[in-house]
């Protein structure tokens, strides 16, 4: 209860700050909505919004697990020799600058109007702070565990999962935290061009002026992102419990 | 540099930083190539066992997975191996805390479990890198005292390099100092002391004497 009401706290002074501002008509409410305006819009439109939170989820999550996997693997790649480094690591460098709001288009030229285009925006944004964090991991490695396994002839397979794997798995954690909430925005820009779930919800309530539909449909991808989030923490707190500083305080 | 060292020898090994003690000690464990020479031993292959100047243990496996990750990758089974780590970690005293991750362990703890990974092989040759170089005093004396037990007992050959010349006249039956530069050997000493050595030694004169020769050769430059 202690770790919960810090933050509580806040939380409630502005949401009743804000709806008694809308209330008085001190803020216009096609602006602003009243926080009781959004939890109704919430109620009323509880199966488009329940449907639009699925599918955005499920876009979220498979581009979410399609970068984790693919990201871990090109940072593999990239680990194993200096020279595929050098050709290859400025290309990841430079697909993180892409802008996705730009290519979004393209996607849909790509994958069609639906959730193809969504996970692949998904993907695009969430993989590079998974390919550099896991990469940085890998690259770590205590040098005196690297000869102990080559004192033992161990093979450089064995030596990636037995020793540069899971000494990179903090690393590779906080890579996917990160990817976690990127994921969740790539899928709603997506969404925006060309895809259905929170992110045409938005678009479309935008344009009917039902400002507390876009809040509430922001609010429910809010919390998808908290939830991924939260998954990862609950991943790392169970594998790295029992060795690693940053899950040991207390 | 020439020198050779016999089967079964304690030799410590010691220098000024930068003198290549422990360039000397990773070319003899094939792990760095030498510059020009030959390294030859008889036979040709035997197993070889490192201890680093870190405890240098996998901070994810436990106390007995550690010990027994040398048996695992040179592909021993799961019985067989956990078999030896044990007895091992019985030799340094550490039977009891095989289900322990070394994040629970104290730093002389940790160089124990380090030591009985270096042992479960039953290597010939046991080369150890500043090992106790990070522990405090009296958890450093009680690791020499047993060292020099399971040397006695095991009849491997040790290369123990060390900055400490206290350490190295306690441990060692023989003693190598090097030159700052260019690999020349300055002494090379056959320690005169009792081979059981235990803490009462540490503060005869004997000692004091063989400590007295070493520093003499390390301050010649």
């Amino acid at each position: 209860m202690k770790k919960f009401l810090p933050p509580l706290i806040p939380l409630v002074v502005i949401t009743l700050a804000v709806e008694s501002s809308v209330r008085s008509g001190f803020v216009p409410s096609y602006l602003v909505p009243a926080p009781s305006a959004v939890l109704r819009a919430l109620i009323n439109s509880r199966d488009e919004l329940a449907a639009a939170m699925a599918k955005t989820s499920a876009a979220a999550l498979l581009g979410f697990a399609l970068s984790t996997l693919t990201g871990i693997a090109i940072a593999v790649l990239l680990s194993s020799s200096r020279a595929i480094q050098r050709a290859f690591y400025p290309y990841a460098v430079f697909f993180q600058t892409v802008p996705i709001i730009a290519i979004a288009p393209l996607l849909v030229i790509w994958f069609g109007y639906g959730m193809k285009t969504v996970i692949a925006s998904a993907f695009i944004v969430s993989i590079f702070p998974v390919i550099a964090n896991t990469l940085t991991g890998l690259l770590s490695t205590d040098p005196a565990l690297r000869d102990l396994f080559r004192l033992y002839g161990a093979s450089p397979a064995v030596t990636l999962v037995k020793l540069r794997f899971p000494a990179a798995l903090p690393q590779i954690l906080t890579g996917l935290r990160v990817a976690s909430g990127l994921a969740v925005i790539g899928a709603i820009v997506g969404e925006f061009i060309g895809g259905q779930g929170l992110g045409s919800v938005v678009d479309v309530a935008r344009t009917q002026q039902r400002v507390d539909k876009v809040f509430a449909a922001v609010l429910l991808a809010s919390v998808l992102g908290l939830a991924l989030f939260g998954l990862i923490n609950l991943i790392s707190a169970v594998t790295l419990r029992r060795w690693h500083a940053s899950e040991q305080a207390s | 540099m020439d020198l050779s060292i016999d089967s079964g020898e304690f030799l410590a090994v010691l220098g000024p930083s930068g003198c290549g003690k422990s360039t000397l000690l990773r070319m003899i464990a094939r792990l760095s190539p030498p510059d020009g020479g030959r390294i030859v031993t008889e036979p040709e292959q035997f197993q070889t066992a490192f201890v680093f100047q870190d405890a240098s243990l996998l901070p994810w496996r436990t106390v007995l997975d550690n010990a027994a990750l040398p048996l695992e990758l040179l592909g021993s089974g799961r019985e067989a191996r956990y078999a030896k780590a044990r007895a091992a970690l019985a030799q340094v005293g550490l039977a009891e805390a095989e289900e322990r991750y070394p994040a629970q362990l104290s730093g002389g703890m940790r160089m124990r479990v380090s030591l009985a990974r270096a042992l479960v092989t039953e290597p010939r040759l046991l080369l150890m890198d500043e090992p106790f170089a990070a522990l405090d005093e009296i958890t450093r004396f009680n690791l020499e005292v047993q060292l020099r037990d399971l040397w006695q007992r095991r009849g491997m050959t040790v290369i123990f390099v060390t900055h400490s010349i206290s350490e190295a006249a306690f441990l060692a039956n023989r003693a190598v100092v090097l030159a700052r530069r260019g690999g020349k050997i300055r002494l090379d000493r056959h320690i005169d002391l009792p081979s059981d050595r235990t803490n009462d030694l540490r503060s005869d004169p004997r000692l004091g004497h063989e400590m007295k020769l070493l520093m003499g050769a390390m301050e010649e430059e």
